[in-house]
């Protein structure tokens, strides 16, 4: 069946029937083409999802605190619950187990001002654990470490914006910088891939905040990263378990919703990645519809390429083809077509994917991409169908007559 | 050669049956050349084509070369056609997008001869209906009685045991009829055995042996003396 003669005489056949090649080549072309693109988005769609959490730590969870709004244990209703030093303490204590880490995070805005330059940042007062919290990357100098909190050090660490509007292009570490009202050395420059706003903060040690603040010891804010390895039921009970233990410590009502939040990352991910993923189940059906249409479209070109050569089959019967020789040739041809011309729709599918990189990023599709070994399989059902939409019509015109096939005209 | 006894053949006309042939007995010796003539619905084409295994028998028995033919399966019966019989049709029947050359290669490539050989051979069969200049040319390229030719010159590079002729002279005016009948008669001379079907007495007449069908039967079967087509070429 693949002898050199019949590859040979299939060729003659192709290369001189170009329409029909033309066509049919030309519906499976399309159909990758489609396939591939329509599917590379979908992945692109969910890269977008993860690069909108990707530039934060994802196994934290953010404590604030709140206004109570049952009355309990002989406290009014309407309280404002507050955290302290005491709290970051207790949960190092006794959820040790759980956590990775923990930092306390208290902002606050302010003019800050060098030489001539001045400017309004907003300034968070952290611990050393914050810049894996945000995921901060060190430019130059150092993040503020334990010694920094313990010695209440006017340091601050300041972001990669900052420093260019402050200080030109020239070397902020070391400068003195005034902020809201009070000198600090600066003692390193970050970046952040989250976006300008980001890159615009101000970082101070905690303890520092709270010295300007009249030396009192309380917190805005308690981030609190689980370790890893306890998974997403790890940190839902870890979740459950801090707010078990804020509204005891606290004296909050457990039927109060309002005393103390907590905003799980992890949960949030999970949701986010859900959506993304029905996204792309939805994207994937389309795109398995452009294939059916696809198998539809060169089934029906089968058909009609069958019926064109029905007269030629009978001469060729006449003349002493057996069916199977018949059938060979239809279905080999055909499958070559489609070959020949599925990889290549395939390839300039990918290609277009991979030019397209970062360009569609404002309609929330990043770097569109589709993994090979799916490209390569929806090519090859389109080819398996196409040989099976090419068998039926193929088997039946080896089945009529000779005379019967002369006789078409 | 061939040995028909008894020969019945009837079409289905939906709820009709249509009696074609009504019991032919007929046999061919080895180097004649048979007209087969009768008016239209005579089933003068009908018995070429059960003849020429295009078409299945009801009834009766029919011995090629002393292999009776029956319950053939297609592929069975492509091998058969392929090995004892060559086509000429009326409407040519060239394949259009093959060249001359490879229209006449073509039942050989079903023989499963190599393709060096084959292009020899169909230049040599090219040769002899006087067309290898024509062998790349298109058979749109080709007049009527070219395009004949060559499906001649295809009819017998397979070199059959029998060539069978469905009204071959049918599309062709009357001089390239002679031209053709000419060819007919020298591939006859070489001792092939020739059915023509045909409904022209002229054509009949050059023939070495006229078999008359009327209504499904034969009417009459004469020996006659050949007219020679060469004299009117």
């Amino acid at each position: 069946m693949f002898s050199r003669d019949n590859w040979k005489e299939i060729f003659e056949t192709i290369h001189k029937n170009k329409l029909r090649t033309f066509l049919s080549g030309f519906t499976v072309a399309l159909g990758i083409l489609i396939f591939v693109v329509l599917f590379g988005m979908g992945n692109g769609l969910v890269n977008t999802f993860n690069e909108f959490f990707g530039d934060d730590a994802t196994n934290v969870l953010y404590v604030f605190p709140g206004r109570t709004t049952i009355p309990y244990k002989g406290y009014k209703s309407n309280r404002v619950i507050e955290f302290d030093n005491s709290d970051l303490a207790d949960i190092n204590k006794n959820l040790a187990m759980f956590v990775e880490y923990t930092t306390p995070r208290i902002s606050r805005g302010g003019l800050v001002k060098y030489k001539n330059e001045s400017n309004n940042y907003t300034t968070r007062a952290v611990g050393p654990s914050h810049q894996y919290a945000e995921k901060t990357i060190m430019m130059k100098g150092r993040f503020i470490n334990e010694k920094d909190i313990k010695n209440k050090t006017k340091y601050v660490v300041i972001g990669r914006l900052v420093e260019k509007d402050l200080f030109g292009n020239n070397n902020a570490i070391g400068e003195y910088i005034d902020v809201a009202g009070s000198a600090f050395m600066v003692i390193g420059v970050f970046q952040d891939d989250g976006g300008d706003n980001e890159e615009r903060l101000i970082y101070m040690p905690y303890t520092t905040r709270q010295l300007i603040e009249k030396n009192n010891d309380k917190i805005d804010q308690i981030i609190v990263a689980f370790k890893p390895e306890i998974g997403y039921a790890g940190a839902m009970a870890l979740d459950l378990s801090l707010t078990r233990f804020f509204k005891e410590k606290k004296y909050i009502s457990p039927d109060d919703q309002n005393g103390v939040f907590i905003r799980n990352v992890a949960d949030q991910l999970k949701q986010n990645q859900q959506f993304a993923r029905v996204l792309q189940i939805i994207v994937g059906f389309v795109a398995f519809g452009t294939i059916i249409a696809g198998i539809i479209g060169i089934s029906n070109i089968m058909v009609f390429v069958v019926k064109e050569r029905t007269k030629e089959l009978g001469i060729r019967k006449a003349l002493g083809a057996t069916p199977k020789s018949v059938i060979g040739s239809i279905l080999l041809e055909s499958v070559f077509i489609t070959t020949i011309s599925g990889f290549f729709g395939m390839l300039l599918g990918v290609f277009i994917l991979n030019s397209l990189g970062e360009k569609l990023k404002d309609y929330f599709i990043t770097n569109p991409y589709i993994d090979l070994t799916m490209a390569i399989s929806a090519t090859l059902v389109l080819i398996l169908f196409g040989a099976i939409a090419g068998y039926i019509p193929a088997k039946r015109a080896a089945d009529i007559k000779p005379i019967e096939a002369l006789r078409d005209e | 050669m061939i040995e028909i006894k008894d020969l019945h053949k009837s079409y289905k006309m939906g709820s009709n049956s249509l009696h074609v042939l009504k019991g032919i007995n007929f046999s061919v010796e080895e180097g004649e050349l048979v007209a087969i003539m009768g008016s239209s619905g005579s089933g003068k084409s009908t018995l070429l084509n059960i003849l020429g295994m295009l078409d299945v028998l009801d009834e009766g028995s029919y011995t090629l070369d002393g292999v009776p033919i029956k319950d053939l399966n297609e592929t069975k019966a492509a091998q058969y056609r392929n090995k004892f019989l060559g086509f000429v049709f009326q409407s040519f029947n060239l394949i259009n997008y093959k060249s001359a050359m490879e229209n006449v290669a073509l039942p050989l490539y079903y023989q499963k001869v190599g393709r060096k050989e084959r292009q020899e051979k169909a230049l040599k069969y090219l040769e002899q209906v006087g067309l290898r200049e024509w062998a790349d040319h298109l058979p749109s390229e080709l007049s009527g009685g070219q395009k004949q030719r060559v499906a001649i010159a295809r009819a017998m590079a397979a070199e059959p045991k029998v060539l069978l002729a469905d009204e071959p002279t049918g599309a062709l005016d009357s001089t390239t009829s002679y031209e053709v009948m000419d060819l007919i008669q020298k591939i006859n001379d070489a001792g092939n055995t020739i059915l023509i079907v045909t409904h022209e007495p002229d054509i009949a007449d050059m023939c070495k042996r006229i078999v008359h069908l009327k209504d499904g039967v034969i009417v009459e079967d004469k020996k006659i003396t050949q007219v020679r087509a060469s004299q009117y070429v």
